[in-house]
């Protein structure tokens, strides 16, 4: 193992996925090159170096990939397998990241995940925002070399937030819209086309890649022992070089902010997990390790690895008012709670926001909060619940403020992006 | 047969049957709420507010009536 470790050099271990540079790497043979062809490997090989490495899933929830490789093959029918990089959350670039300048690590660990179920059918379903075409041509260079066992579809999915939910990718790759549903059976049981389905986000595929490379031992030189290996993480706001970072699963929230070039100014409060994940204050943000078992007691997770560094010039509380409208925005409006009570809780909190707040608000917020947990056919409630809670907590004091008339807000800019649905498709203006 | 992956440590058998609703096909038409008012309340909007515990025995007949009745087929008696 750590001969591995010798002939990669460090930066093989604690950023093996992005590497000494975060150039492109688009052509099969700088891929061979770099990485070196993949080992031939059995079924049970593959599940069994998935679970002696203990990869967890990079889309958000951490799920043991062995556990559902082993799933999907053991329910029966021919399997189908999708790589997801729908990567609906507005302030996460990673997937993006890696389809643009790793796309063979992805390919190579598709090719892994559709050897271990027998997939006979491979989607590649990737967030419409990114240069499809590109990678399209990657995918149709290694079609043409055939190193490959299966041929990739490339699907574009749609840019919304819950898109690339796994029973939303379901129901699009079999026709349908691209919206959640009710989880029984389960989609490794019925998925795409009634088949048994394994959806794996694609930077645990990637990963897969180079665990089938350099083994379970050489992935657990780093991160813990529940989720060993690295992560890549998207970095904003207030940061010297916002983008993409790779850093092993247990580094210091604030190292994972230094790796970004460090905060620009003071913070009030890190966003982590994204918009269904939790705002941290800035004594937590501080001493917080990026892993699930170390943010659980704090009512966070990396989630999918996204991180907002809140400065002191903005308002907390408009910002999360703010990402609660895009989160009622962006409901399917298919379940009762959830088309119902995201509008109220996006509603509320502006009221906070602008001073019309009557002093039952927050009561009224905490209530409508507890009457979404669990009532929905995915997970939206419960993090659009978890989003607000953490706000209610950590900017309790401009909650005060904004009681007496004052924000401490000293910029017009925002931080955290929330996109109207297909703005970006709007018919342009003049030619 | 539809347990979750990570199934295994908590036993069907000592918690029996539970209700489950399937949100994207409730209308929050409440005819379960009306059939079974010791499990089932409704909320704000009218959807269907249901314990997570098992149902009792005396209530099966109920909570299988209420299932049959729900004009959208939401709502389903199972094991977890």
């Amino acid at each position: 193992m750590i001969a591995a470790e010798d002939r990669l050099g460090a930066a093989a271990v604690t950023s093996p996925l992005i590497g000494h540079s975060t150039a492109s790497q688009l052509s099969l043979d700088a891929h061979l090159r770099d990485y070196g062809p993949l080992p031939a490997l059995s079924s049970q090989d593959i599940m069994q170096l998935a679970k002696r490495a203990g990869l967890t899933g990079h889309g958000g929830a951490g799920f043991p990939l062995w556990r559902k490789l082993e799933a999907v093959m053991q329910a029966r029918g021919r399997a189908v397998v999708v790589g997801n990089g729908a990567e609906g959350e507005p302030a996460s670039g990673k997937d993006g990241w890696l389809l643009t300048h790793r796309p063979h690590l992805v390919l190579d660990g598709l090719q892994l995940a559709a050897q271990a179920v027998g997939g006979s059918a491979v989607f590649l379903y990737a967030n419409e925002l990114i240069p499809l075409r590109r990678l399209g041509r990657v995918i149709a260079e290694r079609d043409g070399s055939r190193i490959d066992a299966r041929c990739v579809d490339l699907v574009a999915a749609p840019a919304a937030f819950i898109s690339g939910e796994e029973s939303a990718v379901v129901s699009y790759l079999s026709g349908g819209d691209a919206l959640p549903r009710f989880k029984q059976p389960p989609v490794f049981e019925r998925g795409v086309r009634s088949r048994p389905t394994l959806v794996s986000n694609v930077e645990t595929l990637a990963h897969l890649a180079l665990i089938a490379r350099h083994g379970p031992g050489w992935f657990r030189l780093v991160g813990t022992p529940d989720q060993p290996g690295t992560m890549l993480l998207t970095v904003s706001g207030d940061v010297a070089r916002p983008g993409v970072v790779e850093a092993p699963h247990g580094t210091r929230l604030a190292d994972v902010i230094e790796f970004a070039g460090g905060a620009t100014s003071r913070l009030q409060a890190v966003l982590v997990g994204g918009y269904h994940g939790a705002w941290l204050p800035p004594d937590v943000a501080a001493r917080v390790r990026m892993s699930r078992a170390d943010l659980a007691p704090v009512e966070a997770s990396p989630g999918a690895g996204v991180v907002v560094a809140l400065g002191e010039r903005f308002c907390g509380l408009l910002e999360s008012s703010r990402v609660l409208g895009y989160l009622a925005r962006e409901s399917a409006g298919q379940c009762g709670p959830c088309l119902n009570g995201l509008p109220r809780i996006a509603e509320l909190s502006r009221s906070l926001v602008t001073r019309s707040a009557s002093p039952a608000a927050v009561t009224e917020l905490r209530r409508i909060a507890g009457l979404l947990e669990h009532r929905g056919a995915c997970h939206h409630p419960d993090g659009s619940v978890r989003f607000l809670r953490s706000a209610l907590r950590v900017f309790s004091a401009e909650l005060e403020l904004h009681h007496q008339g004052r924000c401490s807000r000293t910029t017009d800019d925002a931080v955290l992006p929330t996109p109207r649905r297909g703005a970006h498709d709007l018919p342009r203006t003049g030619s | 047969m539809t347990a979750k992956p990570s199934a295994g440590k908590t036993s069907s058998r000592r918690t029996g049957p539970t209700l489950a609703v399937d949100w994207t096909a409730c209308d929050g038409r409440g005819l379960c709420a009306e059939l079974l008012p010791e499990l089932i309340k409704r909320d704000d909007w009218g959807f269907p507010l249901i314990s997570d515990d098992a149902v009792p025995v005396h209530l099966l007949d109920f909570a299988e009536r209420a299932v049959d009745v729900c004009p959208t087929m939401a709502i389903k008696l199972g094991r977890r």
